[in-house]
């Protein structure tokens, strides 16, 4: 049992690897906000598992829990941040006004 | 009345999060539920009185729930479907869809079960208009059939 | 029994994760990708964490495991309630900014 915890752990980890290559590379700042949300779910499972490895699970169910809540809140808040910002189009006149100043 | 509801609910939480059942334990439980319930009882509960009809919308809910779960389940194997077809056949667009629901609590649980159902999101709602993103033409029809508000409209007593 | 039920859970959860992932990797604009996120990732976190906590009881049915898995349970409903409240949110960052969706068409030009 303790072995699929483990296989489990790793293939999550993996897709996590695969999903920080948009946050990295996400063409626009809300790309890499879904990237990081997308994140953040698997490391609330990722943290589960680790609590049932090290037979500890009524430790690391608190910071899964505190882990879900402030990834929900950062998502909402970084959404809510760049909600009003014009700057996030690529190509909007905002950036050309930069270029020409540079 | 409202006030015994909220209190419970409150304790109930408390009982679950802290899990240890000694007597100092619980009566630091009791003592904090009960500042916080005499600080904000109206917070949890809008309306004035509870009735009938909220232990109605409640059970109803709770019938509500398996069919979500059903819808969920297709709507991630159409999401697995177009996500692994190596040629992704998606044609998205966006589609207004005018509800009849008015309380908050309808629209909210409207419109998050548009999210979790096959190939819509919502994005935003005006004055009870829906703004949704399809993946294709199909489910912004099955989305227009409106089986969906109906179901809720039953559920929270809007006809 | 349970244990394999358990485990039969958390490999469709794990599955709907990969599909998940795949389309947030593949799909050409974000709101397409929170097409896949939003159900994918919601239904994968809900089966996998329904499946620990099923797991959690074939200990037996004590007191402190009843409670652990309730925890556990929690978790599963509030990242159901929550992330599509988060797509949405997101969603909705998107539309203010005047991002135009991505169309069939406009690649065909």
């Amino acid at each position: 049992m303790q072995n699929f915890f483990i296989g489990a752990g790793l293939a999550l980890g993996f897709l996590t690897l695969l999903c920080l290559y948009r946050t990295i590379a996400g063409p626009t700042v809300l790309d890499r906000i879904v990237g990081t949300g997308v994140i953040g779910t698997k490391t609330t499972v990722i943290l589960l598992l680790m609590g049932f490895i090290y037979e500890r699970v009524d430790m690391f169910v608190d910071i899964a829990l505190a882990y879900a809540l402030l990834n929900f809140l950062a998502t909402i808040s970084a959404a809510k941040f760049f909600r009003t910002r014009k700057s996030l189009i690529p190509g909007h006149k905002y950036h050309l006004e930069r270029e020409a100043q540079k | 009345m409202r006030y015994i509801i909220v209190f419970i609910l409150l304790f109930a939480h408390w009982v679950i999060w802290s899990g240890m059942l000694d007597a100092f334990h619980l009566a630091l439980g009791v003592i904090s539920c009960g500042i916080v319930t005499f600080m904000s009882h109206d917070l949890l509960f809008k309306r004035e009185r509870i009735t009938s009809q909220l232990l109605t919308e409640s059970i109803r809910f709770l019938f509500y729930i398996p069919w979500l779960m059903y819808q969920i389940i297709l709507s991630n194997i159409h999401v697995a479907k177009i996500v692994l077809n190596p040629s992704l056949p998606i044609d998205p667009k966006f589609v207004w869809y005018k509800s009849r629901l008015k309380k908050d609590i309808a629209l909210t649980t409207f419109s998050n079960s548009i999210t979790l159902t096959p190939g819509t999101i919502t994005t935003d709602i005006v004055d009870g208009q829906y703004y949704v993103h399809c993946l294709d033409q199909k489910v912004a029809d099955d989305l227009m059939g409106g089986a969906m508000e109906r179901k809720i409209a039953h559920v929270f007593e809007e006809d | 029994m349970i244990t394999a039920f358990s485990l039969f859970l958390f490999a469709i959860g794990i599955f709907f994760f990969f599909t998940a992932t795949v389309g947030l990797l593949r799909m050409p604009d974000f709101y397409c990708r929170m097409q896949a996120t939003g159900k994918g990732d919601t239904m994968g976190a809900f089966l996998t964490v329904t499946a620990l906590a099923l797991y959690n009881l074939h200990y037996g049915f004590t007191l402190s495991a009843v409670l652990v898995s309730l925890k556990i349970m929690f978790i599963a409903v509030f990242i159901f309630v929550a992330n599509p409240t988060a797509t949405h949110a997101i969603a909705k960052a998107g539309m203010d900014c005047g991002f135009e969706p991505w169309t069939r068409e406009r690649r065909a030009e």
